[in-house]
């Protein structure tokens, strides 16, 4: 059981978005994650790594700065399954690039741009994720 | 300067998944949860996000470019190609089972859960197979 949390979850979206815009007024880039991320393995096809190794710091960094400046306790909940974390660290890996983004190039960037090709890719991977959730909670 | 730049723009999206709550796949596992205990917070997050990004994007790309690097770079494809259904259907079936998806991932690694170990090193693998295939098979950049 988790808590629904209004604020928190209109002001984090929020900062998400801020990111977002001024990643694109800064260099013009998407902030997906995936592609971000994926961006750092080689063979490489721009020169973009700086960028792409500085916001993947970033990302890391946040909660740890976060509890150091806030002395806020950042709760988490992690399944300790290995060979299901395993499994599910593939699919998401290979599904995000495979499909040329995850929640945040097409959920977030995508849905801002009214790109077709992400509201039916956001639509899939919701779709995907319900169904897997109903199957592993309620059937098996 | 751009690592600079990137690393603070990094901070503030991971501030954002903290925050919010979406760093802890409890949260997103409820959320997918409908006939469970569901916690509708995940929406809210995406609502706001879009909203921000919506008028954001509409401001910034009123300019001809970006602060540095010349031009926009924007995924120019409009088809729905097969690789739009197979990839998100993939990536949301393991977001399903594990609650992460790649930037909640990351943000976790410093918090060193067993799940997160388990879960980052083989979201790299399976990122880089697809990216390879990708090489092998050409397309515009990914997003």
């Amino acid at each position: 059981m988790t808590e629904f949390t209004p604020i928190a979850s209109l002001l984090g979206g929020a900062m998400i978005g801020l990111s977002a815009v001024l990643l694109m007024l800064w260099e013009g880039r998407i902030a997906g994650i995936s592609g971000i991320a994926g961006g750092l393995l080689p063979p490489y096809r721009d020169n973009a790594f700086p960028s792409r190794f500085g916001f993947v710091i970033g990302l890391m960094a946040a909660p740890l700065l976060l509890m150091y400046f806030t002395g806020a306790e950042i709760t988490q909940t992690v399944s300790s399954n290995v060979p299901l974390m395993i499994a599910a660290g593939l699919l998401v890996g290979f599904g995000s690039i495979y499909g040329n983004g995850c929640t945040s190039g097409h959920g977030v960037c995508g849905l801002s741009r009214l790109s077709g090709r992400s509201m039916v890719a956001t639509a899939t991977f919701m779709a995907a994720a319900f169904v897997t959730v109903f199957l592993v909670r309620h059937v098996i | 300067m751009s690592f600079l730049v990137n690393l603070l723009l990094g901070l503030l999206f991971g501030i954002g998944l903290v925050v919010s709550g979406m760093s802890d796949p409890a949260k997103v596992l409820n959320f997918l949860d409908l006939f469970g205990s569901w916690d509708p917070s995940l929406a809210l997050v995406i609502g706001s996000a879009v909203l921000i990004t919506f008028l954001g994007y509409r401001l910034v790309l009123k300019r001809d470019a970006p602060i540095v690097g010349g031009t926009f770079h924007l995924p120019a494809r409009k088809d729905i190609d097969a690789r739009v259904l197979t990839g998100p259907a993939i990536f949301g079936v393991g977001w399903g089972l594990g609650g992460f998806c790649p930037g909640p991932a990351l943000t976790a690694l410093g918090l060193g859960a067993t799940g997160t170990l388990a879960f980052l090193p083989a979201m790299i693998v399976g990122m880089w197979i697809a990216h390879l295939l990708a090489r092998a098979n050409p397309r515009p950049r990914t997003i």
